[in-house]
Parts: structure tokens; C-alpha cells; sequence
């Protein structure tokens, strides 16, 4: 039964397909590979939510050694809605990717590119469906490692002075994780997720195991840059070529509040976490803080893609905020931001990369006049901006009604009301470019219709139109969301 | 004595801690590289401390002996260790990049990295 | 067609209409064709759904499921049924007049004005139909969104400041305090469904009733309530079919209909009246329409004037819900019917004026009732009806309201709104007078003349604007006169809501 091994083959085929590709060599076969396994992933992975929808955890042993000594591959609602959303950005990426990988990576290189992409594709669905703390570690680093690589290949030199600050800082974070690990398993004996679950609740006394949680929580955060432990993005996202940014930019981080949700709730569980360690609070400052600082730095910045990096800090602070609030509602407006929020920026950084192919530029000034040159281009990128700011009927306002009516069941007025004014701040930033691309004229000597190839704009488009889709019809998200929640604060079977 | 009786502890602390300071304080981006080494160094001492089981011998399966050490922390901390090599080579052959690039591996002379283009 | 059908269709035709209007594009004739013709259907399919509602039957239609438990759907009420009528009534007037207007003044862009147009008209039906908060807000968001490009059709600095205030206001208040109120609203109440009687009904305290009042009447920020009118005058950049329709009639309306809506369904005007937490809103309303009709009288330009008239007719509406009386509800839900044929009506005779003559100033128009007899006479019709002096339908919506204020026992009110009424007739009429007595100021008349077609017509003779813009203007202000005999209907309408 090949259906039978579905959840390891969603890694195992990434993996498998990268040294393919090394051998591959050419720039059209790289691609063909790493399409079709990125589907083949996407359909898997849908096939596996709707199965765990339906039926309830699944739990795969690898190797057919049982839990908890083997490797145990663990889906549950959580886990199998962000095994979704990471295999349907890849798949989405790369049909955008030929063309933007010719002109902006170079097709002597590409077969490089497509072969760390598969690993980090591998890497992140491997963050995110296994059920061992270490494991979870080493697929951790094989997503890092191969995301340095990627953002390295940027045309620009700074790029490479960005990747290696992300590889210091993304290997402390990932190092400080190892630790909490190490420590957890000297208290438990296990490294099962599952197993530690079981046997944390009689260990809450321990010291190792309070220390174990700062280093985890301190090491997931770092990853997910969540402020003050930020500063690699920025620069990550801004040099890294469009297609990196948009395929990073949209699971990267995702995963890794995947991860610190998995270790708040399943593992510590609510009850630790907030109850006897008053995490709530702190969370909930530095999200704020996110939200805000981000924000109006946002609104400064004269480059597009890293006005679009700082946006994704202060919308971090969104699913962060969500957390904090340990209710159902909370729970469910971070897991649905996460997946509204992968749609939005995934559409905005293709728009990105649609300007950059043409225009070779992503600066505010080189904007005027967007909408006659690139309509199409322009429009994805109101679309986008929209949902960004939480217009209704966009996803992005989904995830915002969810968020401040959490905050208001919790009575947190205050909360609820920076939660709105915060996405004010989204107003500007967003229609700075607007006005730009739409009111001022082009260039004299570049005014001309120069469209994005289709290649492009159809990804793109289909981004945009999945955020209007899931703005109007929420019902399938809002109950996969909700589900997850549910099975993280342990009230669902 | 209790505080002297961990002293593995401290070894790792002393290690973490320098690696830690050498990661932020060095210019140098291949000094800061053998100062993520040293921070990652003293979580793998961490990992084979504690599975020493005192008293106990190499976990082979030998006549007469009951004790053995534990030895998933070992092969867990041979993968972190293949991970570390792996960053290492990667951010050593970074700064390579970077040296072809710029024509400088100090961090002051690269200061140019918050200017926009 | 069944009513759930008509309902989908008020909302889907003017849709449909904007993308054909999109592939019409190259081909204006063609183009303007499919804007009337769907603004006909429009109406048709409005109109249709009358007699059900008149009977008291409230159709209703789920267009879609948005959120768990609440979708986007539709009800039609009396209320909505007569915004609805008014709206789509008047979009076909505004029609024939934009493509008299938008050709006289060669404008640019013509295909998108009239896309926006559709969409904008799609949204108001939006807004008046919907069944809930929810679709409310979408529709609320919609239209302001729609109407943007239409601001700043002139794509230059001063129409993109005024397109920057005009979403600045109405976006963050909307997001910041009309989508807080209603999230607040669910929390309470548990549903977004408007019901008659209201759904916050003792469900709050009398301080938490007033601060989501507040919520509510600042957060929609279309109601213009001081001190967020600032976004109505920065709006008149608009060429004036833009500002004739939407913020005459539906962008401004919407406001202020949601304002009465959120009253009469959400909060019910006997929760209100009972808890006292609307007082507060009486006396901002009352400030808001006394100082913007001072603010009025010191502006030279038309529109500025007018738009200013508007802010404060607005308040008319927000004070007649706030008294929370049934008189004062009928008041306010017939002022948006009166007023808007009598503001429309003006704003088509400056559209009129300028496309003719190129005048914006009043101190400029003087004498120019010689040149434009019919506008002029229309303007003063119009005028006599947002004053509210019979014969116009202007007067039984203040008599209504008047009467409210009184039913409130808030005399104070009356006196207001009888000042107001005054204010109404220095800045209005004004105009009228130096137009029709005063002789043309020569030298003024020659330049303004010279910066336009130089003298294909004499001065002195009859220079109306263009026919598809003198009919419209024409025919609201005959509707002007026509609501003061039919007000009856409307009344019977609107007796519904506030007697149930």
C-alpha cells in the first residue's frame, strides 16, 4: 500500500529528488523535477488533511520501528493544515520560477537553486510532521541550511552578508533549541513528542525542565523572528532573489510558530506554559511591540521587498498575539494568519518579482507609473495589499475578525484596539506604493506597456485569487483553523 | 561540593558562554565562525555528559556487566555534530563569497548593508 | 423572479454591468448604452421588490456562507427598500447626466469612471439590502474602496491629497471603530442579524449602550459626523456626477442609512430612548449641523458650499435616529429621500454651471441666471427643498423630524433645527439672488469667458449646458416637487419600522 506511507514519502521524495537534481544539470530538467515533486507534496499533503479531518490523528513509525524508540511521524489537524499550506506555496513557487529564476539566479546556477529548494521544502515538511524533538531539530537545519544557500544566490553582493548573518543567528536559535532538548530529555528519558506531553505534567517542579522551556521558546522565537529577535530578516528578505523570498517568506517562519505552538500546547501544554509560567503576558508585549515598531519602520523604507520583510515582522507579532491569548479563538486566528498570511505575502512577493523582472528594480521611486507599464502586476499587488491591510473579503480580514474578537472575549479591550490600529498602519505603507504605482507618471523614456511574462503573472494571480477566495468563503479554513486549535488546547478527540 | 560535583555544567557554561562572546564581540566573520563552533562545542559536551551513567562502561553487551551508559545522547550528538560541520562549511565558504565580493571579511568595512540601493 | 432572486440581482447586475462596460470600453456609444441600460434593469429590478415589502413581507437571501454563522445575506426592510429605490433610481439620472457632463468637459479615463460607477452602485445596493452587520461592513468597505478612484479621477496632486484624506478617514474609522463595535456587538449579542426591536436590546448597561454608540456613529465615518467630516469636502474634487450621486446620494447616504439602520435593528429605538445613551449623539448631531452650516457660509466655491450642506443635511438623519422616536426615525429615514433629491439637484446645477460657463466661485455667478434660466430655477427649487419650504418634499421630512424632537421632549432640538433652517436660506439662496438680479460683472464674465470656448456664443445670450445635462437636473427637481405630494407613500413605507 503506497497509501500507507504518504506521510513519509511527503519528505522522503524532496529529499530523495535533490542530489537528483545535481545530476540533472540542466536548468529545464532541474525544474521539471522539483514541479512535479512539489505537487506530488502538495497532492499528498491534501490528501493527508482531509484524512486527518475526517479520521483523526495518524501516526506513522519510520522504519517500522514503534514509537516511542523510533522516529515517529505524527499528523494531527495542526500540523497536516501547515504541511498544506508549505507544500501549496511550493507548489505554487514553482511554476513562478523558471523564468525568474533565468533572470535573476541564471540558469547555469539554477539546477543549484532547484536543489536547495528541495531540501528546504524537505526540511520545512519535515519541521512539521514529525513527531520527535530531535528529529524536529535536524529537519530544523536542513530547512536553515539550505535557506542560507538560497538567499545567498541573490544577484546582489549583500545578499551573501545577509545569509551568513541569518546562518549565525539561525544557528544559535537552532543551537539554544538543542539544548532545551537535550534538557527536556534528562528529565523524561524521551524525545517522543507525544511521550514528553505525557510525562511533563509530573515534572513541572524541575528546574531543567523550566530552563529546558526558556531555551526552546528562546530558540523557536529567534527562528520565527519574532521581535526583538528579528534582525535577520529583514536583509534575508530583501537580497534574496523574488522567488526565495516569496517561497521563505511564506513557509519559513510559518513553520516555526508551527513549532512553538507544538511545544507551548502539546508538549508543556497550556497549563504549564501559561499557568504556571506566566508566559501570556510577555508574549503578548512583544507582539505588540511587533506589531507596532514593525509597522511604522515599514512605512519608512524606500525598498519595496523590505518594507514587505518588516510587514511580515509586525504580522509575526499578529500570530504571536494569538497565541497569547490561550483560547480557541486565540488559537484559531494564529493558525488561520499563519495560512492567510503565507497567501498574502506569497502573492505580494511575486508581485515583487514580476516588477524585478522587468523593471530591475524594486525601489519606491522606480514604482511610478507601475500601473500603466504593468497592470497586471499592479493590480496583484492592490489585491495583495489589500488583504494585507484586512479589507473584507480578503483573507487577511479573516485572520484580523478572528484575532479581535479573541481579544474581546478575553475582555482585552486594549489588545483588541492596537489590534485595529496596528492595521491601520498597513493602510499606509501599502497605498505609499499604491499611489506611486497609480498616480505619478512613468519615467518619460519607459513609457511603455512591458507586462510580466505569464508565467509569472499566473502564479501570482492565482495567489491573489486565493486570497479573495478564502476571504469570501472561509468555512473550509475557519474549521480546519478551529480544529487545530481545538486539538492544541486538548478540548477536541 | 554539590555546586563542584557538576562541573561538567560549568564546562559547558564556561564553553557556551565564550563561544557566545566571541560570536558578538569578533569582527572578524571567521572568528565569529570558530565562536559558533566553540557555542555549539558546549552543547555537544552537554549531550555526552549526560549520558554518562556513573559507573556504568561503553554500552556493548559483555558478560558480567550491568551498567552501561547511555548511548542515544552519543548517537543523537554524532548528528548535531554532522549539522555543525555542515554550517560550518557552509558560513566558511560564505565568507569566502564574501571576501570575493566585497574584498574584506571585517564587519566594520562591510558596514554598508543597512544603505538602500 | 422571486424576491431572493431580486435581491441577488440588485447586486449582481450593476456588477455584471461594470465588466461589460470594461469590454465596451473602446467603443464609448456602446459603452454608455450598457451603463443605462443596466441602470434601467437596476431599477426594474429594485422596484420589483416593492409591493412585497410595502406589504410588509421582508425577503431575504444568502449569498454566500463568509464566516461560521455569519453569512453574507440579505434583507430587504423599509428602510433599506428605500434607499435602495432611491439610489438606483437616481443612478440613472446621474447616468445621462455623467455622459453629458464627462464628454462637455472632455474628461480622461472614461471607461474606468464608469466601471467604478457600477461597482460603486453594486456596493450601495450592497448596503442597503444587507441582512446582517457583517455584510453591512463588507458592502460599507466596498463602496469606499469603489468610490476611490472616482475621487481622484484627475490623477493629479490635489485629487490624490484629497483621495489620501477621503481613505484615510474612511478606512481607519471604519476598521478602527465600526469593525470593533460590531466584533463587540457579536461578543454581546451573539448574532449580527438586524432584528426589529434590536438585537443589544437589555443586553447592556446604559454606559456600555453609549460607548458603542459611539462606536458605531464615529466608525461610520460616511456619516460624516463632526469632527470626521473632514473627508465629504476634500471628496468635491470629484468631477460633479461623482460628487452628485455618491456623495449627494449614495456614498454619503450609505452613511448616514447605516447610522439609522444600526439604531433602529441593532440597539431598537426603545432600548435607546430608555437608557438615555443616545443623548450625547442629539448634541453632536446638533453642533455638527449648526457649525457646518456656518462653516457653509463662508465658502465662495459652489461645491465646497454644498458639500458643507451636506454635512450638516447628514446630521438631520444622525439626530432623527438619535431621539430615538418613532417620529424622529420616520424624520430622519425620509430626509435621506428628500435630501437627496434636493442635493442632487444642486449638485447637477454646478456641474451644470461649470460645464457651461467653467464658473466655480459664486462670487462670480452673478447674473448668470440670464445665460442659464432653467439651471438656475431648478437650483432654486432644489434650494427651497433642502430648506424645507413647501411646495418642495423637503418639508415633511424636517416636519417629521421636528416632530420627534418634540415626542423626545428635547425642545432645544427644535430650536435648532429651526436656526439650521435659517442657516439653510443665507448660504443657499444667496446664489439665486445675485443669479437672477444682479447684473453680470463684465470684466469677470469676459475672462471667464476667455479661459473657455472664446465667445462662439455672446455673453449675454442664452448659454445652457449641454442637453443630457440640463434633463437630469430637470427631472430631480420636478422630483423635488413631486415628493411633496407623494410623501404619503414614503410614510406608509417607513411606519413599518418605527411603529411595529
Amino acid at each position: 500500500m503506497l497509501a500507507a506511507h504518504f506521510p513519509a514519502l511527503q519528505v522522503v521524495l524532496p529529499l530523495l529528488m535533490a542530489p537528483v537534481c545535481v545530476l540533472l544539470r540542466g536548468a529545464r530538467l532541474a525544474w521539471l523535477a522539483a514541479l512535479a515533486v512539489s505537487w506530488v507534496a502538495f497532492a499528498i499533503a491534501g490528501l493527508l488533511l482531509a484524512e486527518v479531518l475526517i479520521g483523526g490523528p495518524l501516526s506513522y513509525a519510520v522504519g517500522g520501528w514503534a514509537p516511542p524508540w523510533g522516529i515517529e511521524i505524527r499528523l494531527d489537524a495542526v500540523n497536516a493544515f501547515v504541511a498544506l499550506i508549505v507544500a501549496a506555496i511550493g507548489a505554487i513557487v514553482m511554476l513562478y520560477a523558471p523564468k525568474s529564476v533565468e533572470r535573476e539566479i541564471g540558469n547555469d546556477r539554477a539546477y543549484l537553486f532547484y536543489t536547495a529548494y528541495l531540501l528546504c521544502l524537505a526540511g520545512l515538511l519535515g519541521v512539521t510532521i514529525t513527531g520527535d524533538a530531535f528529529n524536529l531539530f535536524v529537519f530544523l537545519e536542513i530547512s536553515s541550511l539550505s535557506s542560507y544557500i538560497l538567499i545567498s544566490l541573490g544577484r546582489d553582493r549583500r545578499a551573501l552578508y545577509a545569509a551568513y548573518q541569518y546562518l549565525i543567528l539561525g544557528t544559535i536559535g537552532a543551537t539554544l533549541y538543542l539544548i532545551g532538548v537535550g534538557l527536556l530529555y534528562q528529565a523524561t528519558g524521551t524525545l517522543n513528542l507525544a511521550d514528553l506531553a505525557q510525562r511533563l505534567p509530573a515534572l513541572e517542579d524541575v528546574r531543567g525542565v523550566r530552563v529546558a522551556f526558556a531555551f526552546l521558546t528562546v530558540g523557536l522565537s529567534l527562528k520565527l523572528a519574532l521581535f526583538p529577535l528579528h534582525l535577520w530578516l529583514p536583509n534575508a528578505y530583501t537580497y534574496a532573489p523574488s522567488v526565495v523570498t516569496a517561497f521563505l517568506a511564506a513557509t519559513a517562519t510559518k513553520v516555526a510558530v508551527y513549532a512553538l505552538l507544538r511545544f507551548l500546547f502539546t508538549v508543556f501544554g497550556a497549563e504549564f506554559s501559561f499557568t504556571v509560567l506566566p508566559m501570556g503576558p510577555p508574549l503578548a508585549v512583544l507582539a505588540v511591540l511587533a506589531m507596532f515598531t514593525a509597522s511604522i519602520v515599514a512605512i519608512f523604507q524606500e525598498n519595496v521587498k523590505r518594507m514587505l520583510a518588516y510587514s511580515s515582522i509586525a504580522q509575526i507579532g499578529y500570530m504571536v498575539l494569538g497565541i497569547s491569548l490561550v483560547t480557541v479563538e486565540g488559537l484559531t486566528a494564529s493558525i488561520l494568519h499563519v495560512f492567510n498570511h503565507a497567501l498574502m505575502k506569497g502573492a505580494l512577493f511575486l508581485a515583487m518579482g514580476c516588477v524585478f523582472y522587468r523593471i530591475s528594480s524594486v525601489h519606491i521611486d522606480d514604482f511610478a507609473g507601475l500601473a500603466k507599464r504593468m497592470p497586471w502586476t499592479a493590480a496583484a499587488f492592490v489585491g495583495g495589499g489589500l488583504s494585507l491591510i484586512g479589507v473584507p473579503l480578503t483573507a487577511g480580514f479573516i485572520s484580523k475578525w478572528y484575532l479581535v474578537l479573541a481579544a474581546l472575549e478575553r475582555n482585552m479591550w486594549p489588545v483588541a484596539a492596537l489590534i485595529v490600529i496596528s492595521s491601520l498602519l498597513a493602510v499606509i505603507y501599502v497605498w505609499r506604493v499604491v499611489e506611486q504605482a497609480y498616480f505619478r507618471p512613468p519615467p518619460a523614456d519607459r513609457d511603455v506597456r512591458e507586462e510580466a511574462p505569464l508565467s509569472l503573472l499566473i502564479p501570482t494571480w492565482i495567489l491573489v485569487a486565493a486570497n479573495v477566495y478564502f476571504g469570501v468563503d472561509a468555512g473550509l479554513t475557519t474549521s480546519a483553523a478551529g480544529q487545530a486549535a481545538q486539538t492544541l488546547l486538548g478540548s477536541a478527540p | 561540593m554539590e555546586l563542584l560535583g557538576l562541573y561538567n555544567y560549568w564546562i559547558v557554561i564556561f564553553l557556551m558562554m565564550s563561544g557566545f562572546y566571541i560570536v558578538i564581540a569578533r569582527g572578524n566573520l571567521v572568528k565569529k565562525i570558530v565562536g559558533l563552533n566553540i557555542f555549539q562545542a558546549s552543547v555537544f559536551v552537554f549531550y555526552i555528559s549526560m549520558g554518562k551513567v556513573s559507573g556504568g562502561t561503553a554500552p556493548i553487551v559483555a558478560e558480567g556487566v550491568e551498567v552501561y551508559s547511555n548511548p542515544l545522547p552519543h548517537v543523537l550528538i554524532l548528528t548535531a555534530i554532522v549539522v555543525g560541520v555542515a554550517t560550518t562549511a557552509l558560513g566558511l565558504s560564505l565568507v569566502v563569497r564574501i571576501n570575493e565580493a566585497y574584498g574584506t571579511i571585517e564587519e566594520d568595512e562591510l558596514g554598508i548593508m543597512g544603505d538602500d540601493d | 423572479m422571486s424576491p431572493a432572486e431580486a435581491i441577488i440581482a440588485a447586486v449582481l447586475v450593476p456588477l455584471a454591468g461594470a465588466v461589460l462596460i470594461a469590454i465596451s470600453g473602446r467603443w464609448p456609444n456602446l459603452r454608455e448604452t450598457v451603463t443605462l441600460v443596466t441602470a434601467v434593469i437596476l431599477f426594474a429590478v429594485v422596484l420589483s421588490l416593492v409591493p412585497a415589502v410595502a406589504a410588509g413581507a421582508r425577503p431575504t437571501a444568502v449569498l454566500i456562507q463568509t464566516l461560521p454563522g455569519v453569512p453574507l445575506a440579505f434583507e430587504v426592510e423599509p428602510l433599506g427598500m428605500l434607499f435602495a429605490l432611491i439610489a438606483s433610481g437616481l443612478w440613472i439620472v446621474t447616468s445621462v447626466y455623467s455622459i453629458g457632463y464627462m464628454r462637455g468637459n472632455d474628461e480622461h479615463n472614461q471607461t474606468r469612471f464608469y466601471v467604478c460607477f457600477a461597482i460603486a452602485l453594486s456596493s450601495t445596493m450592497g448596503v442597503a439590502l444587507a441582512g446582517n452587520l457583517l455584510t453591512l461592513f463588507v458592502f460599507y468597505e466596498a463602496l469606499t474602496l469603489s468610490t476611490y478612484p472616482l475621487v481622484t479621477h484627475h490623477g493629479d496632486e490635489e485629487s490624490m491629497k484629497a483621495g489620501r484624506t477621503y481613505l484615510g478617514i474612511l478606512i481607519s474609522t471604519s476598521i478602527g471603530l465600526l469593525l470593533v463595535a460590531i466584533l463587540w456587538t457579536w461578543v454581546i449579542a451573539g448574532t449580527l442579524d438586524f432584528r426589529s426591536g434590536g438585537i443589544l436590546s437589555g443586553r447592556t448597561d446604559g454606559l456600555m449602550t453609549a460607548a458603542l454608540l459611539a462606536l458605531y456613529a464615529y466608525g461610520i465615518g460616511k456619516a460624516a459626523l463632526m469632527p470626521l467630516h473632514r473627508w465629504l469636502p476634500a471628496a468635491m474634487v470629484a468631477p460633479t456626477p461623482v460628487s452628485a450621486l455618491l456623495h449627494a446620494v449614495a456614498v454619503v447616504k450609505a452613511g448616514v442609512f447605516c447610522v439609522v439602520k444600526v439604531v433602529v435593528y441593532v440597539f431598537g429605538i426603545e432600548f435607546l430612548s430608555l437608557t438615555g445613551a443616545s443623548e450625547w449623539l442629539m448634541y453632536v448631531a446638533a453642533a455638527t449641523l449648526l457649525i457646518a452650516s456656518l462653516v457653509a457660509m463662508t465658502k465662495d466655491n459652489l461645491k465646497a458650499r454644498l458639500a458643507y450642506s451636506t454635512v450638516s443635511q447628514l446630521s438631520y438623519v444622525v439626530l432623527g435616529a438619535a431621539l430615538a422616536t418613532s417620529w424622529g426615525v420616520i424624520g430622519a429615514g425620509m430626509h435621506i429621500a428628500m435630501h437627496a433629491l434636493g442635493k442632487i439637484t444642486l449638485f447637477f446645477c454646478a456641474g451644470a454651471i461649470y460645464t457651461a460657463l467653467h464658473k466655480t466661485e459664486i462670487s462670480d455667478m452673478d447674473g448668470i441666471g440670464r445665460q442659464m434660466p432653467v439651471t438656475l430655477t431648478a437650483f432654486l427649487i432644489g434650494a427651497l427643498s433642502v430648506i424645507g419650504l413647501p411646495p418642495m418634499g423637503g418639508v415633511w421630512s424636517k416636519w417629521y423630524l421636528i416632530l420627534g424632537a418634540v415626542e423626545a421632549h428635547q425642545l432645544v432640538f427644535v430650536a435648532a433645527l429651526m436656526i439650521s433652517s435659517l442657516l439653510n436660506i443665507a448660504y443657499l439662496l444667496p446664489l439665486v439672488a445675485r443669479a437672477f438680479f444682479l447684473p453680470p460683472r463684465v470684466p469677470i464674465a469676459q475672462a471667464a469667458g476667455a479661459a473657455a470656448a472664446t465667445s462662439r456664443e455672446p455673453d449675454r445670450g442664452i448659454r445652457e449646458a449641454p442637453i443630457l445635462c440640463l434633463v437630469p437636473l430637470c427631472v430631480t427637481a420636478l422630483g423635488c416637487i413631486a415628493l411633496f405630494f407623494y410623501a404619503d407613500r414614503i410614510y406608509a413605507l417607513l411606519a413599518q419600522i418605527a411603529a411595529p
